[in-house]
């Protein structure tokens, strides 16, 4: 499958995600945050970073590239689509997902291998997992805390779309530990640690991340 | 030159991690009694014209829309005298 990478001015981790969606068996395709269509990609990913330096909030003003608008048509659509970290928080400002990103309630940036257990296998992302499975990625984040009012929360935990969820400790006060979550359709996730960064032995957190990529292809034959 | 200023504030129920470090900050300083800080955001939007209400509301749609997060974040609208 084609799978492409947005790079927005301040995106970090775009080069890591082209990479793990190479290691996860696809090609990947890099696209422009100025650009206006999505060049016949069959996935897109919003990676890590710092988008327009996080002025304003995390991702408001990403959420407004004329990429995304091509995003929030194609993900109305169906197609999958990956928000990791930075992305999480511009899918949540673009109204993909509910809830918001804010800032960690220990006020720290927090950097380390952490633990989740995969709570939803049914998205086109996780589909490689085995429900319940725990696995170890990154964590990197200082605007991580996943919140929501109760009623959102209620839902997301009533209809199975909280995807990913942080075990042993919660890194950046997240209500009720979520590390991720999908929308109503389930093609699209949001998370807040990293798999790209943990899919080599070489470098990261072993390879648990690996999933996440080679999760589309099982979603395809599923389908 | 008329301003409109928006401010944004963090919804009551959302913990504010930044308004409670200047909180904490503020007894090391010597200055007691303050119960509670809360971090917000203004800002002030300059017009060439009158601000009529047709203005207000495209202030009150750009913070909607973008000013703030509703889902975090309260805002309100006013109208800054400029006559000083």
């Amino acid at each position: 499958m084609k799978v492409g990478v947005v790079t927005f001015p301040g995106s970090l981790d775009d080069v890591d995600a082209r990479r793990a969606v190479r290691i996860g068996g696809h090609e990947a395709v890099a696209l422009w945050h100025g650009d206006h269509d999505l060049r016949g990609v069959d996935a897109v990913v919003l990676p890590g970073g710092f988008s327009y330096g996080d002025y304003l909030r995390c991702g408001a003003i990403s959420r407004f590239a004329p990429v995304m608008t091509e995003v929030v048509a194609a993900a109305g659509r169906g197609m999958p689509v990956l928000g990791i970290c930075n992305g999480f928080q511009i899918l949540c400002e673009s109204h993909l997902l509910p809830g918001a990103l804010v800032r960690n309630d220990h006020q720290r940036f927090v950097c380390r291998d952490q633990r989740l257990r995969i709570e939803n296998v049914a998205t086109p992302w996780t589909a490689s997992y085995a429900d319940g499975q725990e696995v170890t990625v990154v964590l990197k984040n200082g605007e991580g805390g996943f919140v929501a009012d109760v009623d959102t929360l209620d839902r997301l935990e009533g209809e199975g779309r909280v995807v990913a969820r942080y075990l042993d400790q919660n890194p950046n006060g997240s209500l009720r530990d979520i590390a991720g979550i999908t929308n109503e359709r389930g093609n699209v996730v949001g998370l807040m640690p990293h798999p790209e960064h943990a899919v080599e032995a070489l470098t990261g957190a072993g390879t648990d991340g690996l999933g996440f990529f080679t999760s589309l292809a099982a979603a395809a034959f599923a389908s | 030159m008329p301003k409109v200023v928006v401010d944004v504030m963090p919804k009551p129920e959302i913990l504010d991690p930044q308004g409670k470090a200047v909180l904490g900050a503020l007894p090391r300083l010597g200055f007691d009694g303050v119960a509670d800080v809360r971090q917000g955001k203004r800002f002030e939007l300059d017009f060439e014209g009158e601000v009529t209400d047709a203005v207000l509301a495209e202030v009150r749609d750009m913070a909607e829309k973008l000013l703030s997060n509703p889902v975090i974040e309260d805002f309100t609208v006013r109208v800054e005298d400029s006559a000083r």
